[in-house]
Formats: structure tokens, sequence, C-alpha cells
């Protein structure tokens, strides 16, 4: 077979040069954040950095509220989620595709954006507080701490469980529900014993995806802690350095974030493993008219919560054509935001967004392919090696992965700080995991015989490749490409260390905007940022076309 | 242009586990040839192999002359026909049909020529330019047909192409398969594990078990005069009874333990001795008699079942074995469950075997001989 032994070298060569790229952009790093923290500055080894963590209760406290506060996000998001996922799957609520497509659109936002606008809505000087406490004289209390980071967040992250849940409740057969009818068992017993229940694996893979993004979120409880620090923002605190550039300290305590992350992945897993069923509904279940008191209250229940999540989105854009001097909203109408976003490196901005989005989204596709094809259809000890490793990044909060690169690559022989190159290397490998998994399961679906019966026409294991396979998976791919580029352009806890003036980002230039005061302007960048990721949205249910969403 | 294949020695091992150990196989040119077998037994494996989709650990693989155990499947020039139809999703009717020519580099109004020809051969020319997801799967299965005749292939392989579309399009496409194998004469290989299918479509069937092949013939003859005991059992039904052989004054009886004793005339000479045997009778080779004080084997009907045509008769004997037994529907009323009636043997029909099952003892068999 000394043709095709000649293409097989072809496909380990390029398994040698993904693994070498990993070894190089995220053993390598890791590596030396693991080394940073345990290596002290004169060369000696030393578990000082994590002794010192362990016994300030001030620094122990941040694991404490991190934790705290992720739970109760990730409890209320389920509490919010799965009604609203219950409804829109069983019943034909007026107007359910709006409230899906604008659920999407709040999931897939900035997190720090949600949060400032609710500074500007509930802060001190926000205009619901001001107006209940001018005409009704009731203290909303703080926006501030827990309170408010849970509120943010939970907006925020339900509907990512809405997603989840509405795909696991379509795969309930109708003869499941019949069935348990049948015997006697309807109602809330039935939601419980068998909707629920069924929906288990989902329900658990849904608190997975919000606990690990709340937990990383680093915007939020930077706006909004205050006093309430939370973990990532303790990593970055100690990145600025109290004590000048020692990383030391941050590279122990982005170790505890990912040894604190992995646990909860491994309780998870095994969580999950005890739910190991799969569904397909050949008969999915009928939806049925949201009638009387039932279905008014159901109705009510989705466009209020919808509406609030969706709230700080329109109230960001209608701030940004508000006229403001530095932190103080003027009355009247103007594009003077929009004007300062100019001066204000704007277009270097957009620049910069769109280079890194398109540069980074090209990677991942390639890479991503790349990987599924092996593991799928190569399976090999390397190649799975290379798949694991890959998967690596999921467990990573973003200002650990920022941080590992800022170590590996500060320096010569790779002075790649405040460089797009860095930037790009570090949204792929932030999200790589997410387009890997959907590559994978699309290539799983094609059968293998597809490309046996284009090589028995006589089509070259190459030409096959790139005319049959990828065309195959290209509509899997694109859908997950869209969201990966939402994701890229929303991305500020790894961009936050890594970015410099030269690299600046649309979400990194509202964070900046919001960070100095300049609260006109960072609605301006806002506004855009939003328009940016609604259209993105619009575009990929147009090419996916469907509501669904798979993340 | 069509090759005679012939398979000499090939094994097929997935690590150390022997999936086919030691099998030869002459397939003529132009012949309808199909392998025959239950799930596992290693047919499916033995036709990747010839497309060159597994590898091959052992054996001598040839086209006519031309040894291909390391030719690369794209040039094997093979046309293959997959039970998922493996039609390209993302292209049209017609660029799937025209794909394997334009691999073959033809000029382009050759190209079109062609695949015009074969699409209306397989009448799915009307479907030239749609998407395969919208035509239904005997069309997908059409197009996959015409798709692979096109490029004018060597060897025409099928892997069970028919066991996805239901009852009735089975039955259509089968004569279909036939009739353009006939007509384009190319050498085909054909893999199903349903056996009616097997007899309607081939010219000569392996019964392959377990990697090895038991019995190749005309469909004709794996029925009538199986080789072993397993083809007997796996092609069609059979009643299999433990009975033993005597020789008296040069004539050959098989006595069944109830006493019941039926002159066999054909049994080789190298098997005419006293032996424990094992008898194979196939639902219709029994006679059924309703007098129950008349010869034969005495039995007891416990079911009988009505299907038209014929009539289904689930009896047990003395000895407690079990029979299944099939008559023409007669006009009298059916033997209701619970009588007792005596059954004979059409001894021209039945088959014997050794005490092992591995041989059958009666002359006709023909097992890969050049009579066919």
């Amino acid at each position: 077979m000394t043709k095709s032994k000649k293409k097989l070298e072809v496909w380990t060569a390029v398994s040698i040069v993904l693994l070498l790229a990993f070894l190089l952009f995220l053993v390598y790093p890791m590596f030396g954040l693991l080394k940073q923290s345990v290596i002290s500055t004169d060369g000696q080894f030393t578990l000082a950095e994590f002794s010192k963590f362990f016994s300030k209760t001030y620094y122990t406290g941040t694991i404490v509220n991190s934790m705290k506060v992720t739970l109760a996000v990730t409890a209320v998001s389920l509490i919010l989620g799965v009604p609203i996922a219950y409804f829109y799957s069983f019943y034909k609520l007026k107007g359910a595709k709006v409230l899906f497509v604008l659920s999407i659109l709040c999931s897939m936002s900035a997190p720090f954006i949600g949060a400032y606008s609710w500074i500007m809505l509930l802060g001190r000087n926000g205009v619901v507080t001001k107006f209940l406490e001018s005409l009704l004289h009731i203290s909303v209390g703080s926006i501030y701490g827990f309170k408010g980071i849970l509120l943010v967040q939970s907006l925020k992250f339900f509907p990512l469980v809405f997603i989840y849940m509405n795909g696991a409740f379509k795969n309930i057969d109708n003869t499941l529900m019949e069935a348990s009818a049948n015997m006697g068992c309807t109602g809330v017993r039935r939601l419980f014993r068998v909707v629920l229940a069924l929906s288990m694996p989902t329900i658990l893979a849904a608190s997975l995806m919000v606990f690990m993004q709340a937990f990383a979120d680093f915007g939020t409880p930077m706006l909004l802690g205050e006093g309430y620090k939370t973990f990532p923002v303790l990593i970055y605190d100690q990145y600025l350095g109290e004590t000048g550039q020692n990383y030391n300290f941050a590279a122990a305590l982005a170790v505890i974030a990912i040894a604190v992350t992995a646990i909860v992945f491994f309780f998870q897993k095994w969580a999950t493993s005890r739910f190991k069923f799969s569904m397909n509904a050949l008969h999915p279940v009928e939806k049925k008219e949201a009638k009387g008191l039932g279905g008014l209250l159901m109705h009510l229940y989705c466009y209020i919560l919808v509406a609030i999540a969706f709230m700080p989105q329109l109230y960001i854009i209608y701030l940004s054509f508000r006229n403001c001097s530095g932190a103080v909203f003027k009355p009247g109408f103007s594009l003077g935001n929009y004007q300062a976003a100019v001066k204000k490196l704007l277009v270097r901005s957009i620049k910069n967004t769109t280079v890194l989005g398109v540069l980074s989204l090209a990677v991942i596709i390639v890479i991503a392919v790349l990987i599924a094809y092996l593991v799928v259809r190569r399976s090999s000890v390397l190649n799975n090696s290379i798949d694991t490793l890959s998967m690596l990044p999921y467990i990573m909060p973003g200002a650990v992965i920022g941080l590992a690169l800022l170590i590996a690559f500060g320096k010569k022989p790779f002075a790649l700080t405040g460089t797009l190159t860095i930037m790009v290397i570090a949204l792929v490998i932030r999200r790589l995991p997410y387009t890997i998994r959907s590559a994978t399961a699309t290539l799983m679906q094609i059968s293998m015989s597809i490309e046996e019966a284009a090589i028995s026409l006589g089509a070259s294991k190459a030409k096959t490749f790139l005319q049959i396979t990828v065309p195959m998976m290209a509509n899997g791919i694109l859908s997950g490409a869209i969201l990966s580029w939402v994701a890229i352009v929303t991305e500020l806890s790894s961009s936050i260390i890594l970015y410099n003036n030269k690299s600046i980002t649309l979400t990194m230039s509202t964070y900046v905007a919001i960070n100095r005061g300049n609260y006109g302007l960072a609605a301006a960048f806002a506004a855009i940022l939003t328009v940016v990721t609604t259209v993105s949205l619009i575009i990929y249910m147009a090419v996916s076309k469907s509501e669904d969403v798979s993340l | 242009m069509s090759n005679n294949i012939s398979i000499k020695h090939a094994l097929k091992k997935y690590g150390e586990n022997v999936i086919i150990p030691d099998l030869s196989l002459e397939i003529k040119e132009g012949e309808f040839f199909t392998l025959l077998g239950p799930s596992g037994c290693g047919k499916t494996t033995l036709l990747r192999m010839i497309a060159g989709f597994n590898s091959i650990e052992g054996g001598d693989f040839y086209f006519s002359d031309r040894r291909i155990n390391d030719l690369d499947p794209a040039k094997r020039n093979i046309g293959m026909v997959f039970q998922n139809y493996a039609i390209f999703p993302h292209m049209t009717v017609r660029k799937n049909v025209e794909f394997g020519l334009k691999n073959k580099k033809l000029p382009k109004d050759e190209v079109a020529k062609q695949a015009d020809k074969f699409m209306k051969l397989m009448h799915v020319d009307e479907y030239a330019d749609r998407l395969p997801e919208r035509l239904s799967g005997g069309q997908q299965q059409r197009v996959a047909l015409a798709r692979a005749l096109c490029i004018e292939p060597d060897v025409l392989l099928f892997d069970e192409p028919l066991s996805n579309l239901d009852a009735k399009l089975r039955v259509e496409m089968r004569s279909v398969i036939k009739n353009i194998q006939h007509s384009v004469g190319i050498t085909t290989v054909y893999v199903t594990h349903d056996q009616e299918e097997a007899m309607a479509v081939s010219d000569r069937i392996a019964v392959m078990n377990a990697g090895v092949i038991q019995h190749v013939g005309t469909p004709k003859n794996i029925y009538q005069r199986p080789a072993n005991l397993f083809v007997s059992t796996f092609i069609g039904r059979s009643n299999v009874l433990a009975a033993k052989l005597a020789v008296e004054n040069g004539e050959t009886w098989v006595v069944m333990p109830s006493g019941y004793r039926a002159k066999m005339d054909h049994v080789q000479d190298q098997y005419r001795r006293e032996q424990d045997i094992q008898l194979s009778v196939r639902p219709e080779e029994f006679q059924l008699n309703r007098d129950a004080s008349a010869g034969g084997i005495s039995a007891t009907v416990d079911d009988c079942v009505f299907l038209g045509l014929m009539t289904h008769y689930f009896v047990h004997l003395e000895s407690g074995e079990e029979v299944e037994i099939i008559q023409e529907s007669s006009i009298d009323s059916i033997i209701q469950p619970g009588s007792q009636i005596k059954l004979t043997l059409n001894t021209e029909k039945v088959n014997v075997f050794t005490a092992d099952g591995s041989a059958n003892i009666l002359t006709g068999v023909c097992n890969d001989c050049a009579a066919g």
C-alpha cells in the first residue's frame, strides 16, 4: 500500500504539528504558571505563595465569595430558566420565537455591559433608584456586592439554561408522556418524576456551563463587587501587582483557580455518569394551547423575565445617544458620545476586533476540523491525547489563560505581549474546546461509507477530505463558528491581561471607558458592541436555518 | 472489460482476533455472486477487502491477472453500492453521478453524456438537479446505482443495498439490480443476510459462517442439497432429527428411534455403513397421514396455522422432538390440535448428514463444482 502509506504519513505529520502547537501554546504556559507559583524569585522551591493565600482570610474569603455567589447564580439560573424552557417547549406561547431570540441575545452579550447598565438603572444614581426614592420613598437597597452580582449574572445566564433545556425537552418522546399518563402520573408529578428526571443529564450540563462561566466572569464582580471581592478579581489585582512585577502570587492563585474548576468539572462528570442515557424522540411532544389563567400567568412570566433580562441592552443603546459629560448624563440627545468614541480609538478598536475575530476564527475552524477528523476517523493514542489536551482550557478561567500566556511569552525568546498574536493565541485556546466538540459531533453523524464511496469512485484521499468531508461538516461548523465569533468579540477576562493601547478591542475600549468614568463614551462603545453581536446572531440564525442554538 | 475475481488463502485479523482464517474463492467473469451468511460471519469484511477499505493480512486477491492487494482503493475501478446509499448530501443527483467520471478526467461533454445515459437507465433523470435529501430511499439507491455503474467499473460491489428499504421496495429493487447486472454483464459481488433476496438475484451463492465458506453453489443446489447441516438450517427451515443409517442386503435405510424405516437409494458409496446420522427434513418434505393406524412416525398435533395457500402444523413426535410441517391447504377440515397422526418422509428430497453435521452423505451435493 505504498500510495496510501504516503497519505497516512501526511495525517501523522498533521498530528505531530498539532501536538507541538499544543505543547508550545498550552502545556508550556501552564507549566510556566505552575513553576512561577512554586519557585521564588531567587530560584528556590517554595510553597510560600500558597501558605500566604491560605493563611489570610482576606484571600481565602474570595474563594468563599466566588463559590457562594456562583452556586447561587447557578441555582437561580436553573429556577428561572427551567420554567421558561418548559413553557416554551410544551405550550404554544404567543411570540415564542421573539422570546427565544431575545434570550439568545441576552446570553451572548458581554456580561460586564449588563453590569454597567444595571448600575445606570439601579446604582446609587440609577434612574430607577432615584425614581423610587423621590416619588415613593422606597429604598431599593444597594445593588453592589453579592446581590448585584447575583442579579446580573442570573439574568445573563438563565438563557443558557433555557437554550439547553429546550434541546432536552424536544428530545422527550410524546409516547413517554402518554405512557406516564396511562399509569396515572400527570401534572406536576409527571413534570418532576418524568420530564425533569429525563432531562437530568442536560440539567447537569447546563449547570456546569453556568457555573464555569459565572465563576470565571471577571467584569461583573469587578464593576459591582466593591467590598465583595471574588477570585478572578483577586487574580487580576495581584497581576496588576501591589509589589511590582512579581507574578508569583498571581500564578499561585491561578493554580488554585484551576484546581477549583477541575474539582467542579469532575464532580459534574461523576454526577452525569449516574444518568447515562440518551433520547431521540420519534414523536416530539405536541405543544398545547396556553389557555385560561394558567396560560396568562405563563405568558406574563416569560415576557417579564425576558424583558427584564433584555432591558439593560436597550437602555445602553438609549444612553449612547444622550448628552453626557464625564460620568453625568444630561438632558437632550446627540451623537456626541459617538464623536468622542471616534476620537478615542473607535476605528482602531473596530479594526482590531475584526482582525482578531476573523484570524482567531479561521485558526479555530482549521484546527477543529483537523482534530475532529483525527479523533473520529483516525483514532489513536496520539490523536486522542491531542483531543484531551485541547479540552483542558474548558476548565480554565480566562484570566488564568491570560496570565499563563503572559508569563510564557512576556519575555524573550517569545516577546509577544501587547501584540495581536498573543491575543489570537489566547482566543484560539479559549474557544477551541467548544468548536472541536461541535465539529466532532458533526463528523460522527457522517457515515464513513460516504467517504468510501468517494474513494471507490476514484477520488484521492485529499480530494475526498476537501470535497466530501469538509463540505458535509460545513453546516455544523459554521453555526458553531458564529457563536465562537460572538464569544471572541465580547471576550474580556483574558484580553484585559494581554491587551495594550495598540491591540485594544471594542470590548476593552468599553471597559476602559467605564473604568475611567466616561459613561457616555462607554455607552457608545457598548451600543456598537451590542449591535455587532445582534447582527452576528441574526446571521447565525439565517445560516443555520433554525431557531436552535447549540453551544 | 469485465474481470473474474480470484481470492487465494485470504486472511483477516483485527489484532489477535481472526475474522477470516483461510478463504479461497473463484468468482467468474460476468457472474452475479452473493456472499450470504448470518451477521458477523465475515461477509462484509471480505467485500471490503475486495474494495480495499479493509487491510489484507494474508493471501492474494486478483482481478483477472492483476494482483490488487496493494492497489489504492481509488485505483481499483470498482463500483460500490452501500447499505445507507452513501449519496453525497451536498451535491445534486447529477453531481453525484458525475463525481466518479470527473475523477477519471474525462472531457466535459463526455461526462455529461455518460451521466445522462445512466440516470436515464436508472430512471432518476427527472431528479437530476435535485438535492438527495428530497428523494425517497428507493430513489436514492437508484442514484447510487447509477453513480456506481457510470464509471464502467471492472467489478460491482453491493453491501446489503436493500436492507434500508421497506419490504415492497426491496422486492422491486432486487429485480432492478438483477436486470441491470444482466444487461451490463459486470462481475458482481453482493452481500446480504437475506436468503430469499440472495436466491432471487444470484447466479451463485457462497454461504459463510464464522469466516469460513460453507457451500458455494447455485440457489437451487444449496437449497436442495446443502453441503452441511449449517447450510441446511440457515437456508430455509429444516427439522433436524437424530436417526441411524442401516445397511441390509446392499440396501441403505434410515431408521428412526421410533422404529420407522425409509429406504435411501442415493447415499454416497463411502458412507454406506451403519452409523448415527442427522436427518434434515424441510417442513414440506413430510407427508402427513390422518389415519393414526397407518404406517409411519407417530405424532401429535399441537397447533395449526391456516395461511391460505399453505397450512402449518406444529407437532411433536413420540421421542418428544418438535417438528414443523407445511401442507398445501386442503378443502376438508383442518386437523385439530390433539389429533394423532402419522408422518412419512419424502426420501427423494430429505437430506442426510453425518452425526456431527459436517457433511451431506447423499449424492448430488455440488460444493464449488464445475457443473455449477
